[in-house]
């Protein structure tokens, strides 16, 4: 639009076009937001919802649960760490290169962000464990899928800062 | 004594507070009010009255005073006194009471100084100030007493988390508050020249230099915040677009519209109703921002209040402010006139360009930040991160950055492409070639290519508004916006460079070994233990040298904090002016070797430079504003004092 037409315009008219550019504007970033969001959103796993409808591998999710006993294992570069991560109705391997959190333990609880390999191994970009020793629970046996969701949200939501 | 002293001062300020709300709303009738006189002083005796009041929590904490129970659950006789007194406001009730004081500061000064506007207008401000500052004052008093005393009084304190025991965020908190109670004037000034349909130029030049002071801390608290999180984490990231973040990011992308659309309004008298609307939502974010940190919504080291009392407290605040300010707006948006026309293809035109852009940004950033708690209401829990936010926030980012190279050569009111067609030439000119060349030399990208190529024409369209200028005579804020302009490049230069070229190790080394990173070699002689005032670690000693060039010392440490328990990772830092070597040093595996986290991040620390010329440039034109100012006030007197000269001689 050049300045001549513009100068034309009535004061109403110009006023309406610089509303409608802008409403225009934020509603495409509204829609486009929601779009991304839906595709983009990294959705919250247990290992009981991979086991039933397992996400497409490469797709960034975050894994939840406990860190099974005894099956931490280091490899020979020192720094790959293999785990699984179960939920009493599932078990996940995951594998890890990387500093693991100094609340990393076996049978305690852990997020790990990251996607399913395509052999089935998930792969973790980063690990977030609580910075307390207090808060986990000995039993997980028992708990529902949606008490344990809740308990780790809980206990690992502060360790992202 | 002095923490009572401290809550007297608070209960005496809140009652102020009280009268000058009354008075102020009563004030800004036609009819005026027998207590408009009180106003003025009320809001000045606030600020001192909580100053008493912050002063007093400072003192009960430098004194490690365990009968005040706040002190007790924060702080540690052993900690360092920097820490003591910073531990003052890293907690919820002490940084409300840093809240509310900070605001009283601003409502004091505005009291104080302010006698450009209209008095009805000035005193509808003053009553918005107190109407916001009325709802925090409860919020502390009902909710947060700072000064609880604590019986039996415990023989020592819980100490402060060892994250928060650092200078750097130490300044961090004061620094963001100021900004957005800087806000909030703006906020008060919007409201008062709504309700009193005053929305002028003089009103935007009197709200301009509030705006400017607030983003400049906003922008500093933000730079500082950022350099937090990427030393204090040993994660590598500089941003997280963690929601804490993001609460600290949308009140400057509002301010920062704000600032824009003031500068129209001021100079061209166009943009009115935006205008007040973005000092609406400006404010509106500053409120979400400390909602989202302080409710406990979001567990972090920021949210301090698992009340569940609390949050719902600040949310009806938040309501009630939002809501109202919005409802009032919606009422008196349509009595608004109509103001000056522009074309188009003006200076008018692109900083509207900036504000909508800025504008989708922040509704990306928002939208992005309560998605995970709208679907928690459906127990769905998703994290949106990244991949989200990178390139849906670019979409608007890249054609607002172009338009920052060209709008500021822009004449106001109409101008022809004719008259800019060479500076818009050179600048295109230059951006293409560097994208060229970046894409025959490089594989990186589409982002971080497009914003290596863009900073480096912004970086020279950023002092092209100087061309034909008389360099002496320039006016301070045509410095300041270039200046900022060009940190904007600056940062956007860091941010593509990091991103592109950033290397990483992840090794298991013994003593003895070395490790090779992009051009440095590193060295690892030992590992031992080191310890601090209420702290032990495990510290690695490498030697490291870049090309072959001179050895130096690199010194990470793994730390063990025991008041209260924590670890945190203090990564060493090499800085060269072309990137920084980042070291942190993690856990001890199995066969004695020690894992070590290298980066090589070329030209990061122009990402910090580059905030820090962006708040430069803000200083810069808020002190030409400043001048401007009382240069012209003292003219004004002059003028007066001739006239009654004259007009005396006359009457002789």
């Amino acid at each position: 639009m050049n300045a001549k037409t513009d100068r034309g315009l009535k004061p109403k008219h110009q006023r309406l076009v610089l509303v409608i550019v802008a409403l225009v504007a934020l509603v495409g970033a509204g829609l486009l937001a929601a779009y991304a969001l839906r595709n983009q959103a990294s959705y919250f796993y247990v290992p009981a919802d991979i086991a039933a409808s397992p996400p497409a591998p490469g797709q960034a999710i975050r894994l939840g649960g406990m860190v099974e006993n005894g099956s931490i294992t280091t490899a020979a570069d020192g720094v790959t760490v293999e785990f699984v991560v179960q939920d009493g109705v599932a078990r996940v391997p995951v594998t890890y290169a990387g500093i693991v959190p100094a609340l990393f333990v076996e049978g305690s609880g852990v997020v790990a962000e990251g996607s399913m390999g395509a052999d089935g191994t998930f792969v973790a970009d980063n690990l977030l464990a609580k910075h307390d020793e207090n808060y986990m629970p000995r039993e997980l046996e028992g708990m529902s899928t949606a008490e344990l969701r809740e308990e780790l949200q809980e206990s690992v939501a502060g360790a992202g800062e | 004594m002095i923490a009572e002293i401290g809550l007297a001062a608070l209960w005496l300020g809140a009652a102020l507070a009280v009268l000058q709300l009354l008075g102020g709303f009563l004030g800004a009738r036609e009819q005026g009010s027998e207590l408009t006189p009180l106003v003025r002083p009320a809001a000045m005796l606030q600020a001192l009255l909580c100053a008493v009041s912050f002063g007093a929590l400072v003192y009960a904490f430098a004194v490690t005073d365990l009968s005040v129970e706040l002190v007790a659950t924060h702080s540690h006789s052993m900690k360092p006194l920097a820490f003591k007194l910073s531990g003052a406001w890293a907690n919820h009730e002490g940084s409300m009471l840093l809240w509310i004081t900070v605001m009283a500061l601003a409502g004091g000064l505005i009291a104080l100084i302010e006698h450009r506007l209209p008095s009805r207008m000035m005193m509808a401000t003053l009553g918005a100030q107190a109407f916001v500052a009325v709802g925090f004052y409860l919020f502390i008093l009902l909710s947060s007493n700072p000064f609880k005393r604590l019986s039996p009084v415990p023989a020592d304190g819980n100490g402060l988390n060892p994250l928060l025991q650092d200078m750097g965020v130490s300044f961090h908190p004061p620094t963001l508050y100021i900004g957005y109670v800087g806000l909030s004037v703006a906020f008060s000034f919007a409201v008062g020249a709504l309700l009193t349909r005053n929305v002028t130029p003089e009103f935007a030049r009197v709200m301009r230099p509030w705006v400017l002071g607030s983003w400049i801390f906003l922008t500093i608290g933000i730079a500082a915040g950022s350099y937090w999180a990427y030393y204090e984490l040993g994660w590598g990231g500089w941003w997280f677009w963690d929601p804490v973040e993001n609460a600290s990011l949308m009140p400057w992308l509002a301010a920062t519209a704000l600032l824009h659309s003031a500068s129209v309004l001021a100079a061209r008298d166009a943009l009115r109703t935006w205008t007040i609307m973005l000092g609406v939502i400006a404010f509106s974010m500053s409120m979400l921002g400390t909602f989202l940190v302080r409710s406990g919504i979001l567990t972090s080291v920021h949210a301090f209040a698992v009340d569940p009392e609390r949050g719902s407290f600040i949310l009806i605040l938040l309501a009630l402010y939002i809501g109202g300010a919005l409802v009032l707006f919606a009422l008196r948006a349509s009595t608004i006139a109509e103001g000056e026309r522009f074309a188009l293809f003006s200076r008018e035109g692109a900083l509207v360009v900036n504000n909508v852009a800025l504008s989708s940004i922040l509704g990306i950033v928002l939208l992005g930040t309560l998605y995970p708690l709208l679907t928690e209401a459906f127990d769905v829990r998703v994290s949106v991160g990244p991949p989200y936010f990178n390139p849906v926030s670019a979409i608007f980012f890249l054609p607002m950055l172009a338009i920052l190279a060209v709008g500021p050569l822009l004449r106001w009111r109409t101008d022809s492409f004719r008259r800019i067609r060479l500076p818009v030439i050179i600048i295109a000119v230059v951006t293409i070639a560097v994208l060229a060349l970046v894409l025959a030399l490089t594989e990186i990208g589409i982002l971080p290519l497009l914003g290596l190529a863009m900073s480096v024409g912004i970086a020279i369209a950023s002092f092209m508004p100087l061309r034909g200028r008389n360099i002496l005579r320039t006016p301070l804020p045509i410095w300041g916006m270039c200046v900022a302009h060009f940190g904007v490049a600056v940062a956007l230069f860091g941010v593509a460079a990091d991103t592109a070229f950033q290397q990483e190790r992840l090794v298991a080394a013994s003593p003895g070994d070395v490790i090779e990173i992009g051009p440095w070699e590193a060295r690892m002689t030992s590992v031992s233990p080191v310890a601090g005032p209420n702290w032990t670690a495990m510290q690695g000693d490498l030697l490291v040298s870049y090309e072959g060039g001179p050895v130096r010392d690199a010194h990470p440490q793994a730390r063990s904090f025991w008041a209260p328990q924590g670890e945190t990772s203090e990564v060493a830092l090499l800085t060269r002016w072309n990137g920084q070597l980042y070291v942190a040093l993690g856990n001890m595996a199995d066969d004695g070797r020690w894992q070590l986290r290298l980066w090589w991040k070329p030209f990061v620390t122009y990402i910090w430079y580059g905030g820090l010329l962006i708040a430069f440039g803000g200083m810069l034109a808020l002190l030409g504003r400043v001048i401007g100012d009382v240069r012209r006030r003292s003219a004004e007197l002059r003028e007066d004092r001739r006239r009654a000269d004259e007009a005396e001689l006359a009457a002789s």
